[in-house]
């Protein structure tokens, strides 16, 4: 029963690293970027949400302040891509990376300004109340994670893999001159995905902050996140949950079972050996470059 | 402007391109060594502190500037350098040898990492090397007999033969010290550069295919790489536990990592001025932001993650508007210079280029 | 005397099958060409060589010795110099360090060597420069010796290509299309490089090109690819009139 109990929890814990990690995978399957301020994104969505409807705040109700704090997440995403990584087009990966977690930095900053750093709830229904079935408590907010969480990998990888525009995507990440040759505008297309991985950073930030308190740190799970997403394979989107759920078990497993101090290393060890065993994830990619 | 002539190969191959150039560094090195003389010892302090991150700029530059691996681990050598060379001292070696070898150390235990995680490219490297600095701080606790684990080390004061050199009580002898292995480590990184070597580094930056048909063998050289780099970063550990004077799993965290790599992107990646321009911004940013922060309000309070906050806002400025860093900026000044008036607004104009896809290296 | 003998070489990449039972020989001092259509295998084969790629089967043998005992980074130290199809030069360096790259093969020095600088190094870099200028006279590149590849135009940098493949002091020569994206004067030059390279250094060329004209001004024998297989071999006047390549390029029914 216990081991179960782990389980559950840790599956409800692993969504939130295979949401943020979806977040990371969108980005890298249309531009080819990995955005490391992804967790932070997570935060700032969070921080929004709560801003609109905490009483101390705005206070609106919950169901209007959610939606408009995935669509501000959105148009900030977008902006972010308009204004910044746009003039980073055709520079090295590398280059982006290091913008992406001085974008981190910067945001923590600005939210700590902003929200404070003591640690806040947000006030969700989705915090209320417990489901207990077969022994097992469950949270509300859990269930809401793990729901929320399996829909939208569905509904994403049907939009990569269905859409005209999702191709388009996937293709303007192998080859940017290839996709503007074919007339894909490129450009825009890379805005439109940072807008929708900023919603989905939104949506995480929303589960998360239900889960438990929020502060302007909480971006740094996002380093969890991004060893789900290497575990699952960059380009993946159900691999990204896959992987996000492996650390989120391995978690609460490796503390219960592990001496002290091993515990919090077992994700890292993972994702090294994963790294040196399957360089590209359990669910790779990679060829060969032809000469 | 200057012209040179050049009559021999010899001129291509040494250190200093011209007389003008000479003199210029001459000067600069009889000025750093003149400096305690010319500024109070709180002034002399922060200038060592600039060296010790120049020094562990050269190291990351090593790798990310030349042979184009980008590590966000390096905060993990710094405490392998600083903790080798600890325990080596409190073992009985002298400092003389004590602090070259755990330089060394700290290279080859690159190099064993090295084997596994340069396989990996770009961001995957990058992923490794973060996991690299996380684990370093765990490792460090579950080595306590050893480390000290939580609640650290002192570094027992160094003696060169019988001569002493401490941080605090003697900050001129100190900074010597620093002064010397700065300038050891530049000539290191120098001489590399102008070797076959340097070269080679190089050719796996840029293209990994034609390096190997030239017979440059990848692995080995990218591991060479991580090892040098490993180890020029651990002599700069070493110094700055004698310079923070106490050290423990949290010294060398992973934003110590990420402030290395953005310090040298700020400088200007693939340059040794670049190492020492972004170090002198990592060592006087908290400065400059207090004055900064006296000048607008009276009261000292302290705003969390101000320092990281403007340190990003600045390395985001200086990727959109001077991807090649503040020596980038500076020689396109001084080349405006040279050419007066004959500088044209679009000389450095960057080509454009296109992102192929990294999945089919 | 052949330098290159590869005999039944097939590469498969999945169920494709990119090279199929090829034979063929290059001789000391001659100028071998491969021909095809898109598609045919040609850089397959000079990448099978440079061991960019494991065969499925074959044998591959340079001047008595087994190409598969080697990994790729040591065919260079047998006397084997590339060009690639869409050049891979290192783009952050000047001309003249990539030349240098070229001499990598020849380095003697160790690391403590290199990081002190010592007299040897210094010796061994002059050494260098003097066999890159050689390759530097010889093809016109004076006027952009400092410069870095990244703001040279293609046609130099075709040169470039070539140039560092030279400073290796190969016995062999691997052009993969140097004429490909040249205008008629630089393909011109290109012509009269190979036959120098030929006369003059007494390297041997084995080439991939497109451009027929250049093909059959400077080769002495051609083989036509299709589909990974040998259609025909021969001298240029012969591989050209023959039926099968005929219909291979210009589609049956002709």
């Amino acid at each position: 029963m216990e081991v179960l109990q782990l389980l559950v929890s840790g599956l409800a814990n692993g969504c939130v690293y295979g949401l943020i990690a979806l977040g990371f995978v969108l980005i890298y399957k249309a531009t080819e970027a990995v955005n490391f301020a992804q967790g932070d994104f997570m935060m700032l969505g969070a921080f929004v949400t709560l801003g609109l409807t905490n009483a101390e705040y705005m206070h609106l109700p919950f169901w209007i302040a959610a939606p408009l704090a995935i669509g501000i997440m959105a148009v900030l995403g977008y902006l972010l891509d308009f204004f910044v990584l746009r003039h980073l087009f055709g520079q090295s990966q590398t280059a982006v990376v290091i913008l992406t977690i001085a974008l981190g930095f910067v945001i923590r900053f600005v939210a700590g300004v902003i929200w404070g750093h003591e640690p806040q709830t947000l006030e969700s229904p989705l915090a209320l109340g417990d489901v207990s079935m077969g022994g097992v408590v469950l949270g509300m907010a859990d269930v809401a994670v793990i729901v929320v969480t399996v829909l939208m990998t569905f509904a994403l990888y049907q939009f990569f893999q269905r859409t005209k525009l999702g191709l388009a995507m996937q293709a303007a990440s192998q080859n940017q001159m290839a996709a503007y040759y074919m007339g894909i505008p490129v450009k825009r297309v890379q805005g439109l995905i940072w807008g929708l991985s900023g919603a989905v950073a939104a949506v995480a930030g929303i589960l998360f902050a239900s889960k438990g308190a929020i502060d302007p740190n909480a971006g740094l799970l996002g380093i969890k996140a991004f060893a789900a997403a290497v575990i699952g394979g960059f380009g993946s989107l159900p691999g990204a949950l896959a992987g996000g759920l492996i650390v989120g078990v391995i978690e609460p497993f490796a503390a219960r079972f592990l001496a002290a101090g091993y515990s919090q290393i077992a994700p890292y060890a993972l994702l090294l050996a994963v790294l040196i065993f399957r360089p590209h994830g359990l669910f790779s990619q990679v060829r060969v470059k032809k000469v | 402007m200057r012209i040179h002539f050049k009559t021999s190969y010899e001129h291509d191959i040494r250190l200093f391109p011209d007389r003008w150039s000479f003199s210029v560094y001459a000067v600069l090195l009889l000025i750093a060594f003149g400096l305690p003389y010319l500024i109070d010892e709180f002034y002399l302090g922060e200038v060592t502190n600039v060296l010790i991150w120049a020094i562990a700029g050269l190291g990351l530059m090593l790798l990310t500037g030349q042979t184009g691996q980008a590590s966000l681990g390096h905060a993990a050598f710094l405490a392998v350098g600083c903790y080798t060379n600890t325990i080596l001292i409190e073992m009985g070696l002298p400092f003389i040898v004590a602090f070259p070898l755990a330089g060394i150390i700290t290279g080859l235990v690159g190099v064993v990492i090295a084997i596994p995680v340069l396989r990996l490219h770009g961001i995957y490297l990058a992923i490794a090397t973060i996991a690299l600095s996380i684990l370093a701080d765990d490792i460090i606790v579950l080595l306590e007999p050893w480390t000290g684990g939580v609640s650290g080390k002192f570094p027992e004061m160094i003696t060169i033969f019988g001569f002493e050199i401490e941080r605090w009580s003697m900050p001129t002898r100190f900074y010597y010290l620093v002064l010397a292995v700065t300038i050891i480590c530049t000539l290191f990184y120098r001489n590399l550069l102008r070797s076959p070597l340097g070269r080679a580094f190089a050719a796996v930056r840029d293209s990994e295919v034609s390096a190997t048909a030239m017979g440059v063998h990848i692995a080995r050289t990218k591991g060479m790489a991580f090892g040098l780099s490993c180890m020029i970063t651990g002599w700069s550990g070493a110094l700055m536990g004698y310079y923070a004077g106490t050290f423990n799993n949290e010294t060398f965290s992973l934003v110590i990592s990420i402030t290395l790599l953005m310090m040298i992107v700020i400088g200007g990646l693939g340059s040794i001025h670049g190492a020492f321009f972004g170090a002198v911004v990592v060592a006087f940013l908290p400065q400059a932001l207090s004055i900064a922060k006296d000048m607008v309000s009276s009261g000292g309070v302290a705003i969390p993650g101000l320092e990281t906050g403007v340190f990003g806002l600045i390395l985001i400025l200086f990727i959109l508007f001077e991807p090649m860093g503040i020596y980038g900026r500076w020689l396109k000044i001084r080349t405006w210079f040279e050419l007066f008036p004959f500088a044209r607004k679009d000389m450095f104009k960057r080509q454009k280029s296109y992102l192929k896809t990294e999945r089919l290296r | 005397m052949s330098l290159l003998k590869i005999e039944n070489a097939t590469l498969k990449f999945g169920g494709v099958v990119a090279v199929n039972d090829l034979s063929f020989s290059v001789d000391e001092g001659e100028v071998y060409a491969i021909v095809g259509p898109n598609g045919a295998g040609k850089s397959t084969v000079f990448n099978l060589i440079s061991r960019f790629y494991e065969p499925y089967a074959g044998t591959f043998n340079f001047d008595g010795q087994n190409l598969l005992d080697r990994n790729a980074d040591e065919v260079a130290d047998l006397g084997i110099a590339r060009t690639f199809q869409n050049i891979e030069l290192f783009d952050h360096a000047t001309v003249l360090q990539n030349l240098l790259v070229g001499r990598h093969r020849h380095r003697k020095s160790t690391l403590l060597d290199q990081m002190f600088f010592t007299p040897r190094v210094r010796r061994e870099e002059r050494r260098h420069r003097e066999a890159v200028e050689e390759v530097i006279d010889f093809l016109d590149l004076q006027p952009y010796r400092n410069k870095m590849i990244a703001g040279l135009p293609y046609g130099v940098r075709k040169v470039v290509e070539l140039g560092r493949a030279l400073a290796s002091g190969p016995r062999l020569l691997l052009l993969d299309e140097p004429a490909s994206g040249l205008s008629v004067e630089e393909t011109q030059d290109m012509r009269w490089w190979i036959d120098d390279i030929r006369k003059q250094m007494g390297i041997t060329v084995l080439m991939v090109e497109h451009d027929m004209g250049l093909v059959s001004g400077v080769s002495d024998r051609v083989l036509a690819l299709a589909d990974g297989a040998k259609l025909a071999e021969g001298t240029p006047a012969e591989v050209q009139s023959d039926p099968a390549v005929i219909e291979a390029y210009l589609g049956a029914g002709v």
